[in-house]
């Protein structure tokens, strides 16, 4: 199988007036087309650098990313973003907010065909009847579920969100999981999500990237092995010994990144 | 009920700061060379009310000629400011140097500048004294634009201009009629400056000199109150324009 995503030896470092700082050192992701990637890491590592470099909105100092076998230089129309803040457009409706990015990747497409295409999407995501809304009347769990749908419209290849369930409370969360194996079920395309939740990861994920410390490397990387039958994640299954286990090992290599020493498994 | 509520609560905080107003002249026993009471006011308007028409319309149109100006010029100044660091950095001691002149002391040079031009220098008395507040909040407005609200459409490939024409233009206009609403009231300043200043002027300025040159004290008053009304006017009808523009801004009350 092909790679989507490939991030190869990629180091890069912010000019400050206090001189270079390096964010990112020699980091490698590979992500097979179809494949979920949570990226998690300490504070600070380069993350959110990350994706903007995948999503072409920066150049790396050194080191490549290829997209579906071309070499990222500049943005990319197949690209669809999503981040912790929904980013919705006050002044727009839910459904105008949610065409945005056919208004610039399918210019000629009729207006009626882009209102089926989002209603469809948001009819996915539990928000039909709140089209002709506008975002300062939704809750922040439907705010981000609109923003969701926004990131996907336009089908893109990769989705890339940058802690999008950060900001919600620990119910709201859980439901956009759901909500976003939902959304892959119909939706195919590749996602890098990038989270500071390690049960997020293992939730979503098929494979869990654990980044070091600033500059941030690829320092561990966990197949996501989810309990259950049928491919279908419960989120009971978070509760299993098997996903505490990989949870686990996810937690002591967030320690080791950090610089410190793992605390000694407790005995049972 | 809600715009009985709307309408009727303004007019009665008028009567009531008339009635103050009347109450004050009569107990202190001004005469109306001291201080005129809104009593005197009819019978001044009565008498020149011709000359209200003719100078409230000639005040109203250069205000907002002059106001339009400043539309454009600080909406582009702004532009500047807000896409450009060094401009920004190079523009700002300029122009609140400039706003800290007091603009009376413009008048003169407008006069020798352009020399019997009195509705052009109006117009530019207006302009110049109401940019400011637009070229700085449009500036600000664009300056502080969130990254991200960048990204979603440059993620996309969108060029500059879509960027700017889809997200950061209307993302400014509550701020833009909020110092629109400043500017107004402002231009009116501008061009009465000139209008009082400035030999042989025309306009409610014009009309409150000459009430001043004949100790006409109720012809002055009912001139201030003019102004005030042409105020209140232009700055509701920038109210409503904000309603149409930016009334997703206006959160619903609970």
């Amino acid at each position: 199988m092909t790679n989507l995503i490939e991030i190869k030896g990629v180091t890069h470092a912010y000019q400050t007036p206090d001189g270079p700082l390096p964010v990112l050192d020699n980091l490698n992701v590979s992500v097979p087309e179809g494949e979920f990637a949570a990226v998690v890491g300490p504070s600070g590592c380069g993350k959110s650098t990350l994706t903007r470099l995948v999503a072409g909105l920066m150049k790396p100092d050194e080191g490549e990313v290829w997209l579906h076998g071309e070499l990222v230089k500049t943005p990319r129309k197949t690209v669809g973003m999503a981040f912790q803040n929904p980013v919705l457009l006050e002044w727009r409706t839910i459904m105008d907010n949610v065409i945005l990015p056919l208004e610039i990747v399918a210019p000629t497409m009729p207006r009626a065909k882009r209102r089926d295409r989002a209603m469809e999407l948001l009819t996915l995501v539990g928000l039909d009847g709140f089209e002709d809304k506008r975002p300062s009347e939704l809750s922040g769990g439907m705010r981000q579920r609109a923003s969701l749908c926004r990131s996907i419209v336009h089908k893109p290849d990769v989705l890339i969100m940058d802690e999008p369930f950060g900001a919600l409370d620990a119910f709201t969360r859980e439901d956009l999981w759901q909500t976003m194996h939902a959304l892959r079920a119909k939706e195919p395309f590749t996602a890098v999500l990038i989270t500071h939740d390690l049960r997020e990861s293992v939730y979503l994920g098929d494979q869990v990237i654990v980044l070091s410390g600033r500059p941030a490397t690829t320092q561990y990387v966990l197949d996501v092995k989810y309990p259950g039958e049928g491919g279908e994640r419960k989120l009971e299954g978070l509760y299993t010994p098997a996903c505490s286990d990989m949870l686990a090992a996810l937690r002591e290599q967030i320690q080791i990144a950090q610089g410190r020493q793992p605390e000694p498994a407790v005995q049972s | 009920m809600r715009n009985v509520q709307k309408v009727g609560v303004p007019v009665a905080a008028i009567v009531l700061f008339l009635i103050v107003w009347e109450l004050l002249v009569w107990a202190n026993g001004w005469p109306n060379y001291v201080m005129a009471s809104p009593s005197d006011l009819p019978e001044a308007y009565s008498r020149f009310w011709n000359l209200f028409l003719i100078g409230g319309w000639q005040t109203l149109w250069r205000t907002v000629l002059g106001l339009l100006l400043a539309v454009v010029c600080g909406t582009l100044l702004g532009m500047i400011m807000g896409f450009s660091r060094i401009a920004r950095d190079g523009l700002y001691p300029l122009l609140v140097g400039f706003n800290a002149v007091p603009k009376a002391t413009l008048v003169p040079v407008l006069a020798l500048l352009f020399i019997g031009q009195h509705n052009f220098n109006t117009v530019m008395m207006a302009f110049l004294i109401s940019f400011f507040p637009i070229a700085v909040s449009v500036g600000i407005g664009l300056s502080t634009l969130e990254p991200e609200y960048r990204d979603i459409l440059r993620s996309l490939g969108a060029s500059r201009f879509t960027i700017f024409r889809k997200i950061a233009l209307p993302k400014t206009l509550p701020e833009f009629f909020g110092a629109l609403k400043v500017s107004v009231t402002l231009a009116f300043i501008g061009t009465n400056l000139v209008e009082i200043i400035s030999p042989h002027g025309r306009g409610l300025g014009a009309l409150f000199l000459s009430g001043q040159t004949n100790s006409n004290y109720p012809l002055m008053f009912a001139v201030l109150i003019a102004l005030a009304v042409l105020g209140i006017l232009l700055y509701y009808a920038v109210v409503a324009l904000e309603r149409i523009f930016a009334g997703w801004a206006e959160r619903p009350q609970s």
